[in-house]
């Protein structure tokens, strides 16, 4: 099933990003992303799909949205964010795991919001 | 330290940050439905490629981390205040997708699992997963499907071997405010879970 479907691919995902697999930023499914200047055109030298990309971070969206709207692979979406980042491009929001107490007061905030909207 | 990435000066929306839980349980057990009835966005489906090297076969159950696939993966949003946005993830439910877990499950606040109280069998996987990484809290969440549970929650407990501060609440996926509530308890739950502090870089 896999196979057929290999077969029908017209340029391997990874070719965009020239074989590497990993972004150097922690991007992760939910961290958010967005241009600097919301005005701004693509930069020319960047790849169409980059291109793509950074004109859907003039609203602030996340790794996922990105690549669900673009139909881009969801490594390959990171790995192309992260250039971006590097270039200066891109600003990668802060994520919020829980993980820390330091992050206590955001995760009530979050419960707040939740009560608000399904009291 | 934070993360190198973010500035200090930044300006205006600069100022959102996003979070995110994980709906998790076996197949058909009611993840899109509980996503469907709370995400303010119609819930998304994208393909997640895994990163691995390539490998010529789809059978991952020998070496669960080294593959290259794609599985469709369902998500909803909620904006919770002007800079917060959550995000819920759907987990694929078939066991051969298991691998990708990993990949939605990092950076997670925590996790619901939602049990078709019909088919208790079909949540052993997923509640096996989250006892395994105590790290992320989980509660269980049991979907009315007929508007009755088949067990008591104390059987359902004992029956999944669910640690004992877990809590298990029932709902109906398909009402928007009982699904809300659900994400409410999880909030709760990871609020009131001792922080140790971990994952210090």
């Amino acid at each position: 099933m896999s196979y057929r479907r290999r077969k029908g691919a017209r340029i391997r995902p990874y070719t965009f990003t020239g074989g590497r697999t990993r972004s150097r930023h922690p991007l992760m499914v939910q961290t958010l992303v967005s241009v600097a200047d919301a005005g701004a055109t693509p930069p020319t030298n960047l790849l169409p799909e980059s291109q793509n990309i950074y004109r859907m971070c003039r609203e602030t969206r996340s790794v996922a949205e990105i690549a669900a709207e673009l139909k881009i692979p969801m490594g390959v979406t990171q790995v192309l964010l992260s250039d971006l980042a590097d270039q200066g491009h891109v600003y990668i929001h802060p994520t919020i795991t829980g993980h820390s107490p330091s992050e206590n007061q955001v995760l009530e905030r979050a419960l707040r919001g939740l009560e608000r909207l399904f009291q | 330290m934070d993360s190198n990435v973010s500035s200090n000066n930044s300006p205006g929306s600069t100022s959102l940050v996003s979070t995110k839980i994980v709906i998790a349980g076996g197949f058909g057990a009611g993840k899109t439905t509980l996503v469907s009835s709370v995400s303010e966005i119609p819930p998304v489906s994208t393909e997640a490629v895994m990163t691995e090297a390539s490998r010529e076969h789809d059978d991952t159950t020998v070496t669960p981390d080294k593959v290259t696939t794609t599985v469709a993966m369902d998500f909803g949003r909620l904006t919770l205040d002007q800079e917060l946005i959550m995000y819920m993830f759907g987990t694929p439910g078939q066991a051969r997708f298991w691998f990708m877990w990993d990949d939605i499950v990092r950076g997670a606040v925590g996790a619901v699992i939602v049990v078709d109280s019909r088919r208790l069998a079909d949540s052993f996987d997923a509640v096996d997963y989250f006892e395994k990484h105590q790290t992320i809290p989980y509660v269980v969440a049991l979907n009315k499907f007929d508007g009755e549970l088949g067990y008591t929650i104390e059987q359902v407990r004992e029956a999944l071997e669910i640690g004992p501060g877990v809590p298990i609440i029932d709902f109906d996926a398909r009402d928007r405010r009982s699904s809300g509530g659900v994400l409410t308890c999880l909030l709760e739950y990871a609020l009131s879970r001792p922080k140790s502090g971990e994952l210090v870089g």
